[in-house]
This record gives C-alpha cells, structure tokens and sequence, in this order.
C-alpha cells in the first residue's frame, strides 16, 4: 500500500550522521526550530494527552518541524506510530524504538534513548505533555543533555518564553530559556486542548523510522523492573479532558456516600473527581484526585460538593469555566472562586439535581 | 545502609501569598517559612526504615541561604542523625540543586536518596528525576509506598500515576519521591528539639564541591492569575439548574 512505501523511502539511517537543523557554529537570528515530542501509547494508538505537545508545539515558530518519538516492543507499538502518522498533521517523522527494555514506559531507558535521539537529531526542542508519564521522564533526560527544563507550562510566548504557574497556581511566572539547545519543556494538557478531529488526509501520512536496536546497548541495563499497575475504569469520561467534572469532598462521609456523586457523573455523562481528602479517607482511588499535586482540570462545567476550597484544590481546577459549589457552610472558601453557589445540605441538593437534571444529549 | 533525605524551606502551605507589586517575586519576607510538606513525608519514611532496622543514619540535607538551617534543625528534631547545609544565596534552579545533591550522595555513598515529589513554593517537579539521572541510579518518583529488601538490596515502590497505581522494584541504591500518602509526618517533641541542638551541621559552598552553578534559566516577571468574575449565590436547584442551562450554556 501506498503508506508502507513512504515509511520505507522515508526509512531514516539514523545511524548514519545527519545535518544537524540547530547548527551551533551559524548562529543566525532566525534559528531553525524542530521539536522532538515524546509519546505515550496504549493499546496500538497515541494517548490523546501526548498531542497537547503536539498543539503546543505549533506556538514556539511558523515552521517547526515536529517528530513523535514512541517507545515498545512489538506490534502495539508499531500499530501505535501508524497511528501516531497520521494522526495530528503537524506532526512531519514519527520515530519508532522497538526493544524489550520498552515494554514498560520506565524512566531509565526512556532518558537514556531522548538522549540518544537528541545528539542524533539536534532538536532546538524537546517536550512532552505534563501528566506522569512526561513528568517522570524529561526532567531525567534533561538532566542527562545538562539542561534546565521547564516544567507544567501554560502559555508559550516565544520559542524561548514561557509561562508556568508556581505557588498553586496563586502566581504565574514568566520565565526565559536562556541556554544552549535543546530546550526542553512540559505542557499542562488543558491549556493546549486538542481539537476533535485533527486527524489529517490519508495523503499526509508521515514517514516512520525505526531506531537501530544495536543502539540500546549496556549503558541501557535497566535496575528498575516494572512490576504491575491498576487499570483505571474506562467507563467513565477521562478526568483530564471530560466535558463536564464532577468532584465529591470529605463531607460525602464514606465511599457508600460518594455513589451519588457518581450517579450525579453518570447522569449528566461526567468525570468523577475527588478532594485529597476524600482519597485519603478512602472514598475513591487516587488517580480521582484534582489538585496542586493530583489532576488538573479546566472544563466546561466543575461541580464541587462537599468541598471546603483549600488553596492546593483550587489550584487543580480554578481554570474551569463554569464553577459550582455546593457546601452547607456559606463561609467556605470554595464560594469566592464559585459562580454558581448554593448554601445547602449535598445529601438533599444531590437528589434534587437528579431528579430533575434533563438527559444528558 | 545511610539514607539521605533532601530538605527544602518553603513558604508555609497556609499562607495566602502575595506577588510584590515590582513583579520580581512573590513576597518572602515576614512570611512564615516551614520544611516542605513533601520532604516531611520524605524525612519521615527515611526514620522509620532505620527503625525498622534497615537503615543506621538518617542525613537530612539542604540547600540555600543561611536560613536552611532552621530547617534542618527541625529535621534533626524529627530524628535525623545529622545535617549538611550546603550554602547558596543565589536562586538555584533544580538542575543546580540536583548537581549539589550528586556531589553530596558521591561522597556519603547512600544506599537511598530521598526528596519530595515537589515543591509548594515553584512545583518544579523535577529535582528528583534529575539527580537520579546524574547518579544513573533508578527512580521511584510520587511514592505512596515504600518496602525495602535489604537481602536482595532492592526497594519495591507503588507510586501513584494517572491510571492508578503502580508498582516498580528498584535495585538499591535508588532515588525515590514522595508523595502525599507515603505517611503522616511526625511532630518533633520538646526533648527531641533539645537534642536536636546539639547535632552536627556540616557546611560546604558549592565550589568546595565542585559544582559549577549553570544558570540557563531568567526569571522575567511574576505576576498574578488572571481573577475570576465575581459568582452569585444562588437560592434553590431550580434556579441553579435553569442558570446552568440558560445564562451558562453548559448544561
């Protein structure tokens, strides 16, 4: 088919030395920028989150020459760079390392491959998306290339410029980039959405190549094994980009409680999430966490019952559009960043709400 | 087997910060400062693995102005063995810091460096994995549970990840990050503060280590979020329903 044929024209030697698009020697003011995006896939395709690079890429200059690096071993993983292909049309080479010592996304091979791939290609670039898998990997490989990366960015002004939010979120700040390439960054997935369909023309297909496995030598032996991993329920919207959140504090009582809140998430098609803590009561597993240090979220609608507003909560989810909160203390924090607020009982608010909410569409 | 734990002083987390009105900062002075919630946690599991009997010294380290030793007092009130302060009134960035902590774990050899995940004051995120990949040593990073196996010498940890959890075995030495739920912190006690007076803090300055501060970083302006529209209160769920509905659009 016409799509394996690119991939093999297009079959980059990597192991052959390429021209470098960041040449240190010609410094001009009109640098060249290409940008190195580290994937994460799942079940033969790309995680959604790992294209908020993808979106954010497009803000550091006008031509910016993008390539998706994924990382596994066998038939999931090449299913995934056909998707990753043809998935997003800014995204011009996807670059495939397929070995065993991928087979779990642990930190210690990845590093060491961004590594890799960056004295091979010269990136001015590196970035990927701010949820576990980006923030446990590119600040090791950062400290690998001797550079100073810049973590959970927000807004991007400048191929050197950034914005990130310190303090909870209380605080932006602007901070430049003012070293050698590669710079290297991580994006909150909210403040760079990726649009529905991005997927582009069966005639834009990007090439795909492989990283020569003799290149995953010693320096690669691995002294962390991954072990296992709870699955999140699929079920349910995804915390990270759901329409619509609705979150349930301590003041639910107990994890029989915490059912209405997700009966009132089933009713209106939403995603659960959960104050610190509800988790540490053991109401719901941690990964329904919003927060400083959990999920942060930015949807349509956020609904908060139960919840007091401490400054580490609200940092997870004071970019939603539409806030409302239901607390039976008028003085809880949580009404100042509310825009909607109701002072009353969740235990008969919630009831009411389903009753009569309409149907979800 | 010695465990180091990496101590940071931080803005308090309660206190409502304030960025200076020259936007170079958030103001610090007369602000109260705490050890970072992360590295209690941290300090906290490295006592109780040497309780447990598998580890002979608790270090607590820090890095920054003459002030962090405070913080290192509360450390050694906590039950850490002894302190090393490593002296830098220069805003360091975490590749600065991770650099220090490379320099400090080459020359006390831990079989376990700890440090917070992040954080409260930049939520960097990123010092942890940092010297672990200085070191080449692996990283558990957002620990919410720490079993070590001093046979086998590898430490297991189940870290808290956007699925859920998972778990990793480490082989020693390792770094690991804590998070929230890895334990409560303990309260140093009135005599524990006392003996804590009489424990060694050992200095050094950077260059005594070798370590160039690289600063590829400019901080250019800090500024406030942009503020949200006043809301309203509203009286039943029909009106809210019909305001999420017909002024909101969202429903």
């Amino acid at each position: 088919m016409a799509a394996r044929l690119l991939r093999r024209k297009a079959l980059t030697n990597l192991s052959a030395p390429s021209s470098s698009p960041f040449s240190k020697s010609s410094f001009s003011v009109q640098r060249l920028i290409s940008t190195l995006v580290l994937g994460e896939h799942e079940g033969g395709s790309i995680k959604a989150q790992s294209l908020s690079a993808v979106v954010a890429a497009k803000f550091l200059g006008e031509d910016n020459s993008i390539s998706m690096l994924l990382a596994g071993s066998g038939p999931s993983v090449q299913e995934a760079a056909i998707h990753a292909a043809s998935c997003h049309s800014s995204i011009s080479q996807v670059i495939v390392a397929d070995s065993d010592k991928f087979t779990y996304p642990v930190a210690e091979p990845w590093a060491k491959l961004v590594q890799l791939i960056q004295q091979k290609g010269g990136y001015s670039h590196i970035m990927a998306t701010s949820g576990s898998f980006g923030k446990n990997i590119l600040p090791r490989a950062a400290a690998l290339l001797d550079v100073s990366p810049i973590t959970d960015v927000i807004e991007i002004s400048g191929p050197q410029l950034f914005v990130r939010p310190i303090y909870a979120g209380n605080a932006l700040c602007t901070v430049r980039y003012t070293g050698s390439a590669p710079c290297m960054l991580t994006v909150r997935s909210t403040s760079f959405p990726v649009p529905l369909t991005s997927a582009n023309s069966k005639s834009d297909v990007a090439p795909i190549s492989q990283v020569d496995p003799s290149t995953f030598g010693e320096d690669m032996v691995c002294k962390s094994k991954y072990l296992s991993h709870t699955s999140q329920d699929s079920e349910r919207p995804d915390l990270g980009n759901a329409r619509i959140v609705v979150t349930g504090g301590r003041a639910l009582k107990s994890a029989e409680n915490f059912k209405m809140i997700e009966k009132l998430a089933e009713k209106l098609g939403a995603a659960v999430g959960a104050t610190r803590a509800a988790v540490d009561a053991g109401f719901v597993p941690n990964e329904l966490q919003v927060g400083q240090t959990g999920k942060i979220v930015g949807p349509e609608l956020y609904m908060a019952f139960g919840v007091s507003g401490a400054i580490q909560h609200l940092a997870g989810m004071r970019d939603s559009k539409v806030i409302v909160a239901v607390n039976k203390d008028a003085d809880a924090p949580i009404f100042q960043v509310a825009d909607y607020g109701l002072v009353g009982d969740l235990f008969e608010v919630i009831p009411e709400l389903l009753e009569k909410l309409p149907e979800k569409k | 087997m010695k465990i180091m734990v990496a101590i940071k002083r931080v803005v308090d987390y309660a206190v409502k910060i304030r960025v200076k009105s020259d936007k170079s900062g958030v103001e610090t002075s007369n602000v109260k400062m705490s050890m970072n919630p992360f590295c209690e946690i941290g300090l906290e599991e490295a006592l109780r693995i040497k309780e447990s009997g598998l580890a002979s010294e608790v270090i607590a380290v820090s890095v920054g102005p003459s002030q962090c030793v405070d913080t290192l007092r509360t450390g050694l009130a906590m039950g850490a063995d002894r302190a090393i302060h490593v002296e830098a009134s220069a805003t360091l960035y975490p590749l600065s810091v991770a650099k220090l902590l490379k320099a400090l774990a080459d020359v006390e050899k831990p079989g376990l460096l700890i440090l917070g995940k992040q954080a409260i004051d930049d939520d960097c995120n990123q010092t942890g994995q940092m010297v672990a990949g200085l070191l080449n040593w692996p990283q558990g990073t957002f620990a919410s549970k720490v079993v070590l196996d001093k046979e086998k010498e590898v430490a297991t940890v189940e870290r808290e990840v956007d699925g859920g959890l998972e778990t990793l075995c480490l082989d020693l030495p390792a770094v690991i990050t804590t998070d929230l739920r890895l334990n409560q912190p303990r309260y140093a006690t009135l005599p524990n503060i006392m003996k804590a007076k009489s424990k060694v803090i050992k200095k050094f300055t950077p260059q005594e280590l070798n370590v160039d501060i690289k600063s590829d970083l400019e901080v250019i302006q800090v500024t406030e979020p942009p503020k949200r529209k006043a809301g309203v209160i509203v009286s039943s769920v029909d009106e809210l329903i019909d305001k999420l509905k017909n002024e909101a659009h969202v429903i």
